[in-house]
């Protein structure tokens, strides 16, 4: 049985998309089955980011409504067999989502996939609550800022309420991915600090990605930056986050600084 | 000069336009859901299930929409019955 992870945020365009694809990319390079679903439907990007954007036969709507077969739908990487994407309508209207579909397809993915990586839309409609209902690990992506660091609270607290785990009394594992790092801004002072980020939001540190020309080169040429260029400070970010899935105890380097994080990472009681 | 140039990866911005114009195209000239692409694949299918029981494990639909040409794919596996007659 796989295991399902929702890549949520709150806040648009701090990165899901792009960890979506890099993390599935670095878990499917070691021989573990991956899929990753597009859950924004009218605006979708994922098929984009992983360079299938030409080859979409069906989509997630079509498979909810019965008018394709999940099998058909499922669109496997040039590079990688053992990575599928499941692309987003980019027609069809958002109220096609419903929550039985939903969970007949995960339920469907969870049989034949080691890894369930769910995109979740921005925001807290429809899209992304239905993301995250099934999930039973979630990726907290935020940005080093303000706002983004109060949506993820937000966010956390919805994971904690409106979720299938929360509702049976569990508590969902949560991860938090810092990403679009600055190490410059960081030197400043202008740039919220890792350690206050961790503070406030209180749930584990999976990986810091460092704010990056090679992400935006990647995504390009529409390859996950753990294929197109796997040897870049992000790709090795992406890396160890997925190693960190797996269950290993890697110490988070602070990019842009020497020292490990591992004692505080871990020292700290995750609520 | 050159020698920077030699050793600096190719501009990734030029693939980056190319996909776009590839894709836009595609999807503009898209009446509400379909495609010319999207409606041969639906009236193939349709065509196929008069005939046979269409099994996922059976079809394989494949497309790739390209600048030029694009090419749709399907492959049936049409189990052979001896016993039966043609319908
Ligand atoms: N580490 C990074 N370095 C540089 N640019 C980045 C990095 N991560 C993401 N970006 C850029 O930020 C933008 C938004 O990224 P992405 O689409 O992954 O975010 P998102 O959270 O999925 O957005 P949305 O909420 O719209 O779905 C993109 O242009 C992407 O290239
Ligand atoms: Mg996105």
């Amino acid at each position: 049985m796989g295991k399902v992870i929702v890549v949520t945020s709150g806040k648009g365009g701090v990165g899901k998309t792009t960890s979506s694809a890099a993390l599935g990319a670095a878990l499917a390079r070691n021989g573990e089955k991956v899929v990753v679903v597009d859950f924004d439907v009218g605006l979708r990007n994922l098929d984009l980011i992983m360079g299938a954007e030409r080859r979409v036969v069906y989509d997630l709507i079509n498979v909810i409504q019965g008018e394709a077969k999940l099998a058909q739908a499922l669109i496997r990487d040039k590079r990688l067999e053992t990575l599928y994407l499941l692309p987003a309508s980019q027609t069809r209207d958002k109220d096609n989502l419903t929550a039985e579909g939903v969970e007949t397809v995960i339920a469907a993915l969870k049989q034949s996939f080691d890894w369930v990586i769910c995109d979740s839309p921005a925001g807290i409609e429809r899209g992304a609550t239905l993301a995250m209902r099934h999930a039973d690990v979630a990726i907290v992506v935020t940005n080093p800022e303000v706002s983004s660091v109060r949506d993820s609270d937000r966010i956390i607290g919805l994971l904690d309420s409106k979720t299938l785990m929360a509702e049976q009394g569990e508590r969902m594992e949560k991860h938090l991915l810092l990403t679009r790092y600055d190490p410059a801004r960081a030197e400043r002072g202008d740039m919220l600090k890792v350690d206050d980020v961790l503070e406030i939001l209180s749930i584990p540190l999976l990986g810091i990605v460092p704010e990056s020309m090679d992400v935006l080169r990647a995504s390009n040429v529409g390859s996950p930056v753990t294929l197109s260029d796997e040897r870049s400070a992000p790709a090795i970010a992406y890396f160890d986050a997925a190693r960190r899935l797996r269950g290993e105890l890697l110490p988070v380097t602070i990019p842009g600084e020497k020292r490990g994080f591992f004692g505080k990472l871990f020292g700290r009681k995750a609520a | 000069m050159k020698l920077l140039r030699f050793f600096s990866r190719p501009q990734s911005a030029p693939a980056a336009r190319e996909r776009l114009q590839v894709l836009l195209a595609h999807e503009r000239v898209a009446v509400g859901d379909s495609d010319l692409l999207t409606k041969l694949r639906d009236e193939i299918l349709r065509a196929i299930s008069k005939h046979m029981q269409i099994d996922d494990e059976r079809v394989t639909i494949r497309m790739e929409r390209g600048a030029q040409v694009s090419t749709l794919a399907v492959d049936i596996e049409i189990p052979f019955d001896k016993d039966k007659k043609a319908a």
